[in-house]
């Protein structure tokens, strides 16, 4: 753990540096070499400029603090400096085309910042006495009205904090409906697909579940028959992603749904990829008893370099009894929340609370801010756009590039490896070379069905102009590849802030923090 | 629309590459009975001036806690945000990329993770931390489930004095997973707080949680606690909700703390009603590959320079599947990045500072509300949040309070309204925005009420 033998950041080791790229400062031009905070510790500096109130220890009950925390001292101009640094070291969805499959990297509208920085929004206390938070409570009620009527669904748990927090929302309520029912102790098995997200079977884990694994057919869907020879009296349930994650509608949901219920057990819908069929299809119609939405993919809040996001779980009428607190009510005084199990009303049967106070309503009002703008029309528009761009992108490299499935796809597509077959040129190598273009690399290796996967997911947000440029790179990309330079891509990236890094080390013997280096006494 | 470049001219050729006629013919896929004839039921487009005003109605509804003379707390604090903070976090390199994945392109997010991981090692006294979770409660919960697989025992002994939110949330976590959980009720004036913890604590005990301050504002003594559950082979849970007390009370590390779950939303986080907050996670590097959400280490690249990556993922869920250590994808990034703007602009001088003017401003108005007749505080402890008993109903007082302009405290009954013993008692935060004249106000407001 104390390993830091590793030397300054700045000082270039290899020799394997570009021509021209090597600097006596470590910097090169706009992209600077950025010590740790710790290490621009000086003495006698601040950052904030407080007076020094002296306190006696008579109410600490003896527990004051003896010994230093470490923070270093820095002056506001140089965590100004340091933070604009680090960020000139990211790439955003800002900075350029972030085809990353299944995450949907659209553009976030500034204005949901604005809006959440709102006084009487951005500074209200979650425990005000519920008649000076009306407008508030408004907010988040009108979004679970938009989010309801775009999924056909009757109810919406908001606590989630993030879309795998809401896949445990919903797997909890299937599990509550499941006690209800007194079948506790039969039910246990879930049924996931092989080209799950990896949330899912550790969902269902972490709701006390086992999970059995459905295969993928050889059209990219589940196959049905081998999920119907699997239910039986013991599955709870079935999750499923649709859109699939090889960017594929299940075509046979609705004969999946009923063959689940049928068995008694209730079909999970992952909404990751809701985006595709926003508006124009409604998860209530195709038999789903719940689903979690990322607000911070399809309704376009920031993903804040991995977080926050917000994860509302829609559900059917046969788990909306056991939506979790806390939840909206309406009663003669306006609007409230039930925060408690013991507080439920006439046939409430939450099942539990999942998070402190209410959820997250910085990125709720981000999301409502975006379906307004868009309204009915515009959201429609929107999964038209995506699935359109995606679907662009397939025909235009389907002829070099290898795509598993026939058909048109949703709002992602899924490309194989076959196509660097014999190159000597790896999934990862195509990706780190795509980084040295001005792209952020897709999907890579996920869904786990297909080798080597490739999975591009260009949302709504792109212009024609930014694809072709996309294609032409990853067209002359495909050629070199074909044309066995493979060094080119195992160089790759070149041109980045830091070169392919070594995770394997990192791994094995984790440097997990900073710690003063070790004085030389010697 | 202004979010979308694709005009009608680009649709028509790109459906032509495709092969396609119209847009009806992308979803050909979707069986006929699901797809909507026509568009949902929902407003139409607006303008960002329509939105604005509209949302700025809606905000115009609330009393803002910057406007009122607010003392609200219990788990959210009212801080105040440096405006480097807000400025740095909306550099949208920062604000729109998404998870590290690709880390040659994400130095900017790794290195400020592992910066952050190094701070809350720091301020907890633990020796590893990691890249954060969505808040404190589910913090609390994770911690828990962790002890389990260290321990490989499935009883937790709940400390009274866990916030109710977090005490729920574990509560849940362990109803579903097959966890169980004892523990005393919370009691402000309990007389033998370790004892009462202590004495639950057998061969199959997981780990004891305590919260300090806890819920009613108590610093307690984590010590002997940790002691008992070591002698039983079980882990201390420390959980703190106010992260700044750590600038002037002893860290849970140094009392023998094996994990910590706290709340980061008092550096850099905004109220915001409740969320996006940053749960912190600390334990010991021994614990390490048992700890739940994501985390950022250090390597080199192949050029022998310093780099960050994202690590140990055999714990997670896109390797493990079912195996994992936890369903968690994301960490609360963004948040974390606010949390440790504030700490570096704090450093070790303005972190003291500010917790002792917490505690100050904390002693003074307990101080004042002491001469109100009606009012008694109970605490014999406290850093800056302290519980008063009142001569009324606190719930009602709070409204009364409310209704002239004061956010004066929250009702313990807001939190346990099954404890109708509790009803009177009230939870008062002082922080350093509160000034003299917002705890005149206060205390003359308490005494009309209560008259």
């Amino acid at each position: 753990m104390t390993d830091f033998s590793q030397g300054r950041t700045n000082v270039p080791m290899g020799g394997s540096q570009a021509p021209g790229a090597q600097t006596v400062s470590g910097s090169r031009g706009l992209e600077f070499a950025e010590p740790l905070i710790f290490e621009m510790h000086h003495e006698g500096r601040t950052g904030v400029d407080l007076p020094d109130v002296p306190v006696s220890d008579a109410r600490l009950n003896g527990m004051r603090r003896q010994g230093p925390v470490g923070l270093p001292g820095l002056s506001e101009p140089q965590v100004v400096r340091h933070y604009t640094r680090l960020s000139q070291k990211n790439y955003g969805i800002d900075s350029g085309f972030y085809p990353l499959g299944s995450c949907t990297m659209k553009h976030n509208p500034r204005l949901g910042e604005k809006a959440a920085r709102m006084a009487g929004l951005g500074d209200l206390h979650p425990l005000q006495p519920f008649s000076t938070v009306q407008g508030a409570l408004e907010l988040v009620d009108t979004l679970a009205h938009w989010i309801k009527t775009l999924c056909g669904m009757p109810a919406v748990a908001m606590s989630p904090a993030a879309g795998a927090h809401g896949e445990l929302c919903g797997m909890m309520a299937i599990k509550a409906a499941i006690e209800d029912r007194g079948e506790a102790a039969t039910r246990t098995r879930v049924l996931v697909p092989d080209s799950a997200h990896g949330t899912n079977p550790a969902t269902a884990a972490a709701c006390g579940f086992s999970v059995d694994s459905i295969p993928a057919n050889d059209r990219g869907r589940v196959d049905v028959a081998a999920l119907k020879a699997k239910l039986g009296p013991d599955v709870a349930g079935v999750m499923l992603t649709n859109p699939n994650t090889c960017g594929l509608f299940e075509t046979e949901i609705l004969d999946i749904a009923d063959a689940v219920h049928a068995a008694g057990g209730y079909f999970y819908c992952d909404g990751a990829n809701f985006n595709a069929i926003v508006g124009r299809v409604r998860p209530g119609d195709l038999g789903i008893d719940c689903m979690h939405l990322n607000l911070h993919k399809t309704f376009a809040t920031p993903h804040g370099g991995g977080g926050p996001g917000a994860g509302p779980t829609v559900l059917s009428d046969a788990l909306a009894p056991y939506a979790p607190v806390p939840y909206i009510v309406h009663d003669a005084k306006g609007l409230r929340l039930v925060e408690r199990q013991a507080d439920a009303g006439e046939g409430e049967k939450p099942f539990g609370r999942i998070k402190g106070f209410h959820g997250q309503m910085g990125v709720f009002i981000r999301a409502l801010v975006y379906m307004m703008s868009h309204g009915a029309e515009g959201l429609l528009q929107s999964s038209t756009d995506a699935v359109l761009n995606a679907n662009y992108l397939r025909a235009r490299l389907g002829d070099v590039m290898s795509v598993p499935f026939d058909g048109i796809c949703m709002h992602e597509v899924l490309f194989d490896d076959a196509f660097l077959h014999d190159t000597g040129v790896t999934t990862l190598d195509f990706a780190k070379a795509m980084i040295d273009e001005g792209f952020h690399p897709m999907t890579m290796y996920f869904p786990l069905v297909v080798h080597g996967a490739l999975l591009m997911e260009p949302t709504e947000s792109e212009s024609k102009e930014t694809l072709d440029g996309y294609v032409a790179t990853l067209r002359a990309l495909t050629e070199r590849a074909k044309a066995g330079d493979v060094q080119f891509f195992k160089d790759a990236p070149r041109l980045t802030p830091r070169r392919r890094l070594d995770e394997t080390t990192a791994a094995r013997k984790p440097v997990l923090r900073w710690t003063p280096p070790v004085e030389d006494n010697a | 629309m202004r979010y979308l470049p694709l005009t009608d001219v680009d649709r028509a050729k790109m459906r032509a590459v495709i092969g396609i006629e119209t847009d009806a013919d992308l979803y050909a896929d979707v069986p006929r009975s699901a797809l909507l004839s026509q568009p949902v039921d929902l407003p139409g487009p607006q303008g960002e001036m329509e939105v604005e005003r509209a949302i700025a109605a809606l905000a115009a509804k609330n009393l803002s806690s910057a406007k009122a003379p607010s003392f609200l707390g219990a788990g959210a604090y009212r801080h105040h945000i440096p405006a480097t903070v807000d400025a740095m976090i909306q550099r949208g390199e920062f604000l729109t990329a998404y998870t590290p994945y690709q880390p040659e392109i994400s130095q900017g997010t790794l290195q400020m993770l592992f910066e952050f991981q190094t701070q809350v090692a720091m301020l907890t006294g633990m020796e590893v931390a990691n890249a954060s979770m969505y808040d404190g409660a589910t913090a609390c919960a994770e911690a828990v489930l962790m002890a389990g697989r260290v321990t490989r025992r499935h009883r937790a002994v709940l400390a009274g004095g866990l916030h109710p939110h977090y005490r729920d949330v574990t509560a849940t976590s362990a109803h579903f997973i097959g966890f169980d959980l004892v523990g005393p009720d919370s009691d402000p004036s309990h007389p033998a707080f370790a004892a009462s913890v202590i004495d639950l604590i057998d061969d199959n005990t997981a780990c004891v949680v305590v919260q300090t301050p806890d819920v009613f504002g108590r610093i307690i003594d984590l010590r002997p606690i940790a002691e008992a559950a070591h002698a039983r082979g079980a882990l201390l849970v420390a959980v703190t909700t106010e992260i700044l007390s750590l600038g002037l009370l002893e860290s849970p590390g140094a009392q023998g703390a094996d994990i910590v779950a706290a709340e980061g939303q008092s550096l850099g986080n905004p109220l915001g009603f409740g969320g996006p907050y940053v749960g912190l996670f600390a334990t010991r590097a021994s614990l390490v590959r048992q700890m739940p959400g994501r985390v950022a280490g250090q390597t080199l690249d192949v050029e022998g320079q310093r780099g960050w990556v994202l690590t140990l993922s055999t714990r997670e869920q896109h390797i493990r599947r079912e195996k994992a250590t936890s369903n968690i994808c994301t960490n609360s990034g963004l948040c974390a990045l606010a949390f440790s703007i504030h700490a570096a602009l704090l450093g070790e001088e303005g972190l003291g500072r500010l917790a002792r003017i917490n505690h100050a401003n904390a002693r003074a108005l307990a101080d004042r509300l002491t001469t109100v007749p009606g009012v008694e505080v109970l605490n014999e402890s406290f850093f800056n949040e302290f519980t008063v008993r009142l001569s009324k109903p606190a719930m009602d007082v709070a409204d009364a309070l409310a209704e002239r302009g004061i956010l004066g405290g929250v009702p313990v009954s807001r939190l346990l309204p099954e404890r109708t013993d509790l009803k009177d008692l009230m939870l008062v935060a002082v922080t350093e925005l509160n000034t003299g004249a917002d705890m005149d106000a206060l205390a003359n407001a308490l005494q009309e009420v209560l008259s």
